[in-house]
């Protein structure tokens, strides 16, 4: 197991926002994370990834503890995309890609040609290597979300936390960027709003609602009308010819 | 946060390491001439070929032969001035892009922790109140003023760790709170006499500093540059945010602390030395990061050179701008300063 959450628990304040929460996932899996608004998918992404203590329970990747790895360390297996990330410094496209080389530089060291081929090869992965030079500021929201994907990637982590890498990508892009993101050789963890997308793309989905995991399998098991209906209050067929097709779901408007 | 923005709105120049040497080269040629003419300069003016014979007399170089009160002049007064103007101005723009970068606001400044606040309470209590009984210096009881504010602060924000805002308006309760502390002992106790003392400390000179000054600065503000460039990569993982920087392999909490920690202490050594002088950490950063770019390790160089040589010249400024009289230096910087700022953010307004 390349990833594995033992009974995560984690609030603020008299808040439970996390409820006993446990996952594993396989080497090289791409696992899908669905939920309403609010259902906690974030809080245990950031979770997974270290960057918050949960208050019980513990998560391993590759066996080790990451309350007890240093954090660089862990940021040279683990990348982080975020949900939206913003800053009012101007910077370009190459530097932002550049701060993914950050966990695997010394304090001084120089750019390595290994720095910069990581740098343009997740440029080139996300389809922005003619940008390379313009400034952060001018990028649209989609190409914003593309860049901090290339970030990640450049990373060069063994396993990625995304969280809605896709929610401002026309569809070209959801597709090429999922489509990647199966088949990289990483674990990753895919925060998700479009069911047919999680469908197409990931091993197994899992769906949480109020902090708790109420569902968790391969998408034509879990993406059923009575989960729907149940987790997300809306109405759907769900044409599935047999479990080794993927779902497909058809939203109803009554 | 529109001064950030537009100020660094396209970079200027190349971005390679070579356009960085070769600005760092031609700022510390400028610095020594423009540190030559404040030598030069004054009310008793002396010749730059006399100067820089005193200069090598001094550093036991040569042994020319030029009048005793030249010599002394030159190196015993305005030489030792010239350099430590150079690394205030150095310290304070190197404070203040760490803290624009630490606390994420353009308008983040060496003061923003409250540690001038601090240090004119500390200098209020030893003018006016004569605390110590003249066995305490001015400059100690600035400084002990400065760290206490900047402990207040530290306590306030939970270690410096509670976020930007947080942190930033810790700062701001500190200051107002020392800033009263002040106003309270000068109208209840002081006279107008000390008043006009304090205020004119507080406004800043370098009348009174030598050469034990100089060693002092030099000492603090080297070991603070070098450990600050050693973080340098770490500051650049702040900006996306502390959690982003986090995820980038950054021990977030240490390293706050230990740079919020490090500008204070530069600041206060800078305050209780030549008192509060504004603007130039404020200002510096900005005019730094048109020219080089906003990457730390390229834009901390260049604060300092570009700080040194500005307060060298701020200095030459309020020593000639009114004769007989020296302008206090907190004055001139703005006056200097803000033309040259409107400059850079007309030019770098955003293009739409
Ligand atoms: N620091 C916090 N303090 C208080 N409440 C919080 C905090 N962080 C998260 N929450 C609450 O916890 C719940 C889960 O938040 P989270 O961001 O994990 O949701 P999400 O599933 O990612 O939602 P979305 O689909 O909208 O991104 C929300 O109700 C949120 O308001
Ligand atoms: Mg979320």
């Amino acid at each position: 197991m390349t990833i594995e959450a033992h009974n995560l628990v984690w609030g603020v304040g008299r808040k439970t926002i996390v409820r006993d929460v446990s996952v594993s996932v396989q080497k090289g899996e791409t696992l899908g994370l669905i939920g309403p608004n609010g259902s906690g998918k974030s809080s245990l992404l950031r979770l997974l990834a270290g960057l918050r203590q949960p208050r019980s329970g513990d998560v391993r990747i590759n066996g080790q503890d990451v309350a007890r790895v240093s954090r660089r360390a862990l940021a040279r297996q683990v990348a982080f995309v975020q949900q939206n990330a913003a800053t009012d410094t101007n910077v370009s496209v190459h530097d932002v890609v550049k701060l993914g080389r950050t966990p695997h530089r010394s304090a001084l060291a120089g750019w390595s040609a290994a720095d910069e081929a990581a740098v343009s090869n997740a440029l080139a992965q996300v389809d922005m290597q003619s940008r390379s030079g313009q400034a952060w500021q001018t990028l649209s929201g989609g190409e914003r979300q593309r860049v901090h994907i290339a970030r990640a990637l450049a990373q060069s982590p063994i396993v990625m936390f995304l969280d809605e890498p896709t929610n401002h990508l026309d569809i070209h892009h959801q597709i090429e960027i999922l489509r990647m993101v199966r088949d990289l050789p990483l674990t990753s963890i895919v925060a998700l709003h479009d069911l047919n997308l999680a469908a197409m793309f990931c091993d197994r989905i899992v769906v949480m609602q109020d902090g708790a995991l109420v569902a968790c399998g391969s998408p034509g098991d879990v993406l059923t009308e009575a989960l729907l209906h149940s987790v997300f209050r809306v109405a759907a067929s769900v044409s599935a010819a047999d479990a080794s097709e993927r779902p497909h779901i058809r939203f109803r408007s009554e | 946060m529109s001064v950030h923005h537009s100020v660094s709105t396209h970079h200027h120049g190349g971005s390679g390491a070579g356009w960085l040497a070769l600005f760092l080269v031609l700022s510390l040629l400028l610095l020594g001439l423009v540190v030559a003419i404040a030598t030069a300069i004054g009310d008793y003016a002396i010749g730059l070929d006399t100067v820089f014979l005193a200069v090598t007399n001094g550093l036991g170089l040569t042994g020319a032969d030029i009048s005793p009160i030249e010599q002394s002049v030159v190196w015993d007064l305005r030489l030792s001035r010239a350099l430590v103007a150079a690394l205030s101005g150095a310290g304070l723009a190197i404070c203040g892009a760490i803290l624009q970068a630490l606390l994420r606001n353009p308008l983040a400044e060496p003061f923003v922790l409250g540690v001038s606040a601090g240090a004119s309470t500390g200098a209020v209590c030893v003018i006016v109140l004569g605390i110590g009984g003249g066995g305490l210096s001015l400059s100690m009881g600035a400084f002990t003023g400065a760290f206490s504010a900047f402990a207040l602060v530290a306590i306030l924000s939970n270690g410096a760790t509670s976020g930007p805002n947080h942190t930033i308006l810790a700062g701001v309760a500190a200051a107002q709170l020392f800033n009263a502390l002040t106003s309270y002992i000068v109208t209840t106790s002081g006279n107008a006499q000390q008043a006009r003392d304090v205020m004119f400390w507080l406004l800043g000179s370098f009348g009174g500093v030598r050469w034990p000054d100089f060693h002092l600065l030099i000492i603090v503000v080297v070991l603070g540059l070098g450990v600050c460039l050693y973080m340098a990569r770490a500051l650049d993982a702040f900006t996306f945010g502390d959690e982003d920087a986090a995820a980038l392999g950054v021990p977030v909490a240490r390293i706050r602390l230990v740079l919020f920690a490090l500008t204070a202490m530069i600041t206060a050594t800078i305050v209780s030395m030549v008192g509060a002088i504004g603007f130039v950490g404020l200002v510096v950063p900005h005019a730094a990061r048109y020219v080089v770019g906003p990457m730390h390790l390229r834009l901390l160089p260049a604060s300092a050179a570009i700080g040194a040589v500005f307060m060298v010249l701020a200095d030459i400024a309020s020593r000639v701008i009114v004769s007989q009289q020296t302008v206090p230096i907190g004055v001139v910087t703005a006056l200097v300063g803000v033309p040259f700022f409107a400059l850079i953010l007309y030019r770098s307004r955003p293009q739409t």
